[in-house]
């Protein structure tokens, strides 16, 4: 099935399962979102389980937050991240401490759906992946797929979790096909080891994932690949104990060059497997610009399969950090 | 010692009927509280910040006696009142003022954020208008649930400014939830009067943007509060939605603790403290007989004498442990 509709899949089973879960957002119900990643759902459980609002982002994550406490399992749908930017106040200042701030008495289980990233020519405010907005919120678990499987098995698990989860959908993939296992059951914090390997550890995430894997295929190299899935708590021990194994990290991200998770990767590996690493441990990253509108430029905005590929022989090989594209080719510093 | 939902139904004789004693003597508690909360932040004995609520006493106390345990209120950072009145301890809001785990959130909170689930006080926000969408939320849930719960969303005049305010209201009225937004119009957004930020001097007249119901209540005497208030109660309980309220009301002190309101305009406290809601209630309930002075000062006494009693054990309460720091970021049970 597409990605889209394994995350229809997983909404309609966890809707059947339990009854307390609820589902709003802009046009889901409908227009069975602007995605179709609601098809069938208003039509299935009706309009007091699924609902359209207004264009009020604040009002109803905040609405979620309080339903949610209330003993509810709202999922709402964000319909481009960067729409979280006028109500990131009711995640990330309510939603993430009410169970601190109330010493343990409510808990928060919702969960944030949201379309992200770049590709599809929507310009510098429908194309960022923004998981540095959310990912050092204390209180907020944050997840994202890579595949039509993680997509059903991940939006499940966060569903079923009693804490306020931010689940990121990479938009390129919506329309990408891939086997489904409905039984197959994922844990939020625990990464998908993709592929084995001895020259290096790839680590990525989202769309990132497929990329990295095509870049490995492409460089004839032996390497492990790790979709982290969840990036609140990240998968610290599959991630070393790969990196010890392997010798070489290299992370593969959207999010622009200053400030990405990838830097967290990093810096806890080289802090935690520093005898262990043959080479310096690097990212592979957008650069420090907004996504910019051209299918040129967006094409070499986000990392390729061939620069990637290029990194990985580069590192393996002769043990370099290699420089991104935009120094390189002197565009930029 | 009484629990918090005890202490609550300390406020009623019946389930219709308010204890006006109770009620007064309740006031006098968070008027002290309030004084002896300045006093010991001006004496460095407490760190952060404060607001507080002294001349809002009757609204809080409206509040908590036409609500049921079993509702809900998003409060605010000026928050010490609410608590008190809805039954929450002396003892358990000091400590979380002092930072000790006996606090009603283990310390963690602070002044600005009181909860107490028994109480229906979901946890106090401290930001402007971070509590309205919350409220509508909850009462989304009540009405999904088929209960007949309500959800109030209390806060300060300043907030009607603010685009949760809106975007809540709006959402409300589409979906006719179950939720009462109370605005606690005390004249002052932070050090800025109202008339210096907002168009109009009748803040309830913007729920005619929503075709929602609204009214203005004198928010320094609680049975004008009890009475405004208890009509939209029962509207939402009903099941025909949301109502907007402006109690009128006026903050005697500065915002926080660090402001002396030196911005008042000549005579307006003065003029304010004539209605005084403590003066009023007095007034009342002498009046209908239930009150002398000989009785006032008894209970002036012993409002000084709870409090006293809630600091020094607040005091000497233990502090939180490291442990405690790490132990309700993330949770495996569904609770609430």
């Amino acid at each position: 099935m597409r990605f889209r509709q394994a995350i229809v899949a997983a909404m309609t089973d966890e809707m059947t399962a339990d009854e307390s879960v609820i589902f709003f957002g802009e046009d889901v119900a409908a227009a069975e979102g602007p995605f179709k990643t609601s098809e069938g759902l208003l039509d299935t459980f009706g309009p007091i389980r699924v609902r359209d609002t207004p264009i009020s982002e604040m009002a109803f994550t905040g609405a979620a937050v309080g339903a949610a406490m209330m003993g509810m399992r709202p999922v709402i749908e964000i319909m481009f991240m960067e729409f979280l930017g006028v109500a990131l106040d009711a995640l990330v200042t309510e939603g993430a401490k009410m169970h601190y701030l109330s010493n343990g008495e409510y808990s928060v289980p919702m969960v944030v759906r949201a379309s992200c990233g770049s590709g599809l020519g929507f310009g510098s405010q429908h194309s960022q992946t923004l998981e540095n907005w959310v990912a050092a919120t204390p209180g907020l678990k944050v997840v994202q797929p890579s595949d039509a499987q993680s997509a059903y098995s991940l939006l499940r698990a966060s569903i079923q979790d009693n804490n306020p989860v931010m689940f990121l959908e990479p938009r390129i993939l919506y329309a990408e096909r891939g086997e489904v296992d409905t039984s197959l059951e994922m844990e939020l914090g625990k990464a998908r080891m993709l592929q084995e390997g001895s020259d290096a550890t790839v680590v990525s995430l989202g769309n990132m994932v497929n990329v990295a894997r095509e870049a490995i295929k492409e460089s004839g190299l032996s390497v492990e690949l790790i979709d982290l899935a969840t990036l609140v708590p990240w998968d610290r021990q599959t991630v070393l104990s790969s990196v010890k194994k392997t010798g070489r990290l290299i992370v593969v991200e959207e999010s622009p060059w200053s400030g990405g998770w990838g830097s967290e990767i990093v810096s806890y590996v080289a802090s935690h497997a520093f005898s262990a690493l043959k080479s310096a441990p690097f990212r592979i990253t957008a650069p420090d610009v907004p996504v910019p509108y051209s299918g040129t430029l967006e094409a070499r905005y986000v990392p390729t399969a061939t620069n990637v590929a290029l990194a990985l022989k580069e590192a393996v090989k002769e043990n370099k950090v290699p420089q991104p594209w935009w120094i390189t080719e002197g565009v930029s510093k | 010692m009484s629990t918090s939902l005890e202490r609550r139904n300390l406020l009623k004789t019946s389930e219709s009927k308010t204890d006006e004693i109770a009620c007064y003597e309740r006031m006098l508690e968070i008027r002290e509280f309030e004084r002896r909360t300045n006093e010991l932040f001006a004496a460095g004995e407490i760190r952060g910040t404060t607001h507080l609520c002294v001349g809002e006493e009757a609204l809080n106390l409206g509040l908590a006696t036409v609500l049921n345990p079993d509702d809900v209120i998003a409060a605010t950072y000026r928050s010490h009142g609410i608590a008190l009145a809805f039954g929450l301890s002396p003892r358990s809001v000091m400590a979380e003022i002092m930072g000790k785990s006996t606090g009603c959130a283990g310390g963690i909170g602070g002044s600005m954020h009181m909860c107490d689930s028994s109480v229906g006080v979901l946890p106090t926000s401290a930001i402007i208008g971070g509590g309205m969408p919350v409220a509508a939320g909850a009462a989304l849930a009540f009405q999904i649930q088929k209960k007949k719960n309500v959800a109030v969303a209390y806060f300060g005049d300043a907030a009607t400014n603010i685009g949760a305010f809106h975007e809540s209201m709006n959402l409300a009225a589409i979906w006719k939830l179950p939720v009462i937004f109370v605005i606690n119009n005390n004249v002052y957004g932070e050090y800025t009067r109202i008339d210096l930020s907002t168009p109009i001097e009748d803040l309830h007249i913007r729920a005619e943007s929503y075709a929602m119901p609204h009214a203005k209540l004198d928010g320094m005497d609680i049975y004008a509060v009890q009475s405004g208030m208890q009509e939209a109660i029962d509207r939402a309980r009903r099941g025909d939605g949301p109502t907007l309220i402006e109690a009128k009301t006026y903050r005697f002190s500065g915002h926080s603790r660090a402001d002396q309101a030196l911005y008042r305009p000549e005579g307006e406290l003065e003029m304010w403290q004539k209605r005084d809601p403590i003066l009023v209630t007095e007034q009342a309930l002498t009046k209908k007989g239930l009150l002398d002075t000989a009785k006032i000062e008894e209970m002036k006494a012993k409002a000084v004498a709870t409090v006293d009693a809630a600091i020094v054990q607040a005091k000497s309460d233990p502090e939180p442990t490291a442990k405690d720091m790490f132990s309700h970021i993330f949770t495996s049970q569904k609770v609430g």
